[in-house]
Formats: C-alpha cells, structure tokens, sequence
C-alpha cells in the first residue's frame, strides 16, 4: 500500500452473516479476538480498551460504547516502536444489521494526520482483521494459516 | 453482497479506473473523479454505484460533501477465499516469473 497518499482516514466494511451481539461481542471480549486479531487478547470494559499481544499490554481510551451498535476508542499501535511514538488516532466500529441476517459492520480509521507510520502499516492490517473476523462468526473457525 | 457482485463489478475497466484513482487518493467526491474520466457525470455515477452495490466502494458524508472511499475488504475475502485456499505458492511463483520478465524486459 505504499502507494497511497491519503491515509489520514480509512474505511473498510464487510457484511457478516450474525447478529450484531455476536458482533459487539467478537470486538469486545479476548477470547474471540485472539483468533482473528493477530493473536491479540483485546477487552473492552469499563471505559478503556485493554489489549495485550504477545506479552506486550496497552490500553486505549473509549470515546464512545453504545452496545451492540457502536463502538468509538482512540488507537496506538503500541506493539510497535515507531508507531507507538506517534499521535493517537481514532476508531469507529459501526454495527448495522441488514435484511436476511445479515449485518454491515464499517471499522474507520481516522485522525492518522499525525501517524503516518501507523497508518501505512494498518491498511493491510483491516482487511486481514475483518475477513478473519468474518471467517470466525460464519465458520466458528479462524482462518486458516 | 456475494462474490458475484464483486466479479461483476471488477468486470470493467472503468469500474477498476475508478477503484485505481481512489487506491491513489482515497476520499474522493463524484465531481473530483469525474475530472479524471472521459464520461459523463451520470455515467460516473452509475459505475460508482455499481462499486458501492459489490461492497468496493464506501460513501460516508463530510458536512455537505460525500466522499467516496475505497474498501478493499471484498478483495481481500476473494483472496482467501480463492487464493490462499488452492494455489497462493503456485501463483506467486508465477508472479514473480511474470514480474522478473517483465522487468528485464
């Protein structure tokens, strides 16, 4: 993606074949997201979004929580050096349920004026995130390697 | 949103123009990447449509403007689905024969 210029915000969306509970509860609780997340043990409670990968152990502020529709909280990439150094930015996870059992889940990535670095490295990153997220809830499996 | 959508839609040159210039700058109005094409803003406007409907193209409102954003996601998920499952090591090996070719070309 080393092309791209305009990063300072991301959208990225994919409909999943659950409820938005079950949704709210894969982005919300680490023992779901350490199958699609990198490995990432992420917690959402109490205000604060606690993440732990590999031993390294961070959390973020919630900006907003509106189960299961909504979810806003800053982002620092803190399993990084570099991009822990930069600004933090800013996350929307928006739930939306669709016709046919279906739900559109929309993940924005913005406010990366000031983390550029993070913001090249996430692009790939989302896309590999919310199609293993996808995988998760449709199969009950991660994907696969 | 099936991967029918996303053939179809993937099935045009100027849809993957427009996928192209937005992959180059996301974020982008109608009338900005109606500058870049040799069509009429109705025509843009059926193509992005068609992007939006397969799940390629997101809009999202700006104050007054609608921005147009890229989602790579629906591509990602052909690639798994398609890619990674049967043949990811022969396709890359074929790729990077064709690249290697093409660049001592």
């Amino acid at each position: 993606m080393t092309t791209m210029t305009a990063l300072t915000t991301q959208v990225y969306s994919v409909f999943i074949r659950a409820t938005p509970e079950q949704i709210w509860d894969a982005i919300t609780k680490p023992e779901f997201t350490e199958q699609y997340f990198y490995g990432a043990r992420i917690e959402v409670k109490g205000g604060r979004r606690f993440s732990n990968i590999g031993g390294t152990e961070w959390d973020e502020e919630v900006l907003e929580a509106e189960p299961p529709s909504k979810l806003v909280h800053r982002f620092v990439a803190a399993y990084d050096p570099d991009m822990a150094a930069e600004d933090a930015s800013r996350v929307t996870w928006e739930i939306e349920p669709q016709e046919g059992g279906v739900t559109k889940l929309t993940v924005v990535h913005d406010q990366l004026e000031s983390a550029p670095k993070t913001a090249e490295s996430v692009a790939g990153g989302w896309m590999y995130i919310l199609s293993g997220l996808k995988t998760l809830l449709e199969t009950g499996k991660p994907l696969a390697g | 949103m099936d991967d029918d959508q996303v053939f179809k839609a993937l099935a045009d040159p100027t849809r993957r123009h427009l996928l192209d210039r937005l992959f180059e700058r996301d974020g982008r109005t109608l009338t900005e990447l109606e500058s870049e094409l040799e069509m009429t803003r109705f025509g843009v406007m059926k193509h992005l449509r068609v992007l939006e409907e397969a799940g390629l193209v997101v809009t999202r409102r700006d104050g007054r403007e609608k921005l147009h954003y890229l989602n790579p996601v629906p591509i990602r998920l052909i690639h798994d689905r398609w890619i990674d499952k049967y043949t990811e090591h022969r396709v890359a090996a074929l790729a990077d024969l064709k690249h290697g070719l093409e660049d001592t070309a």
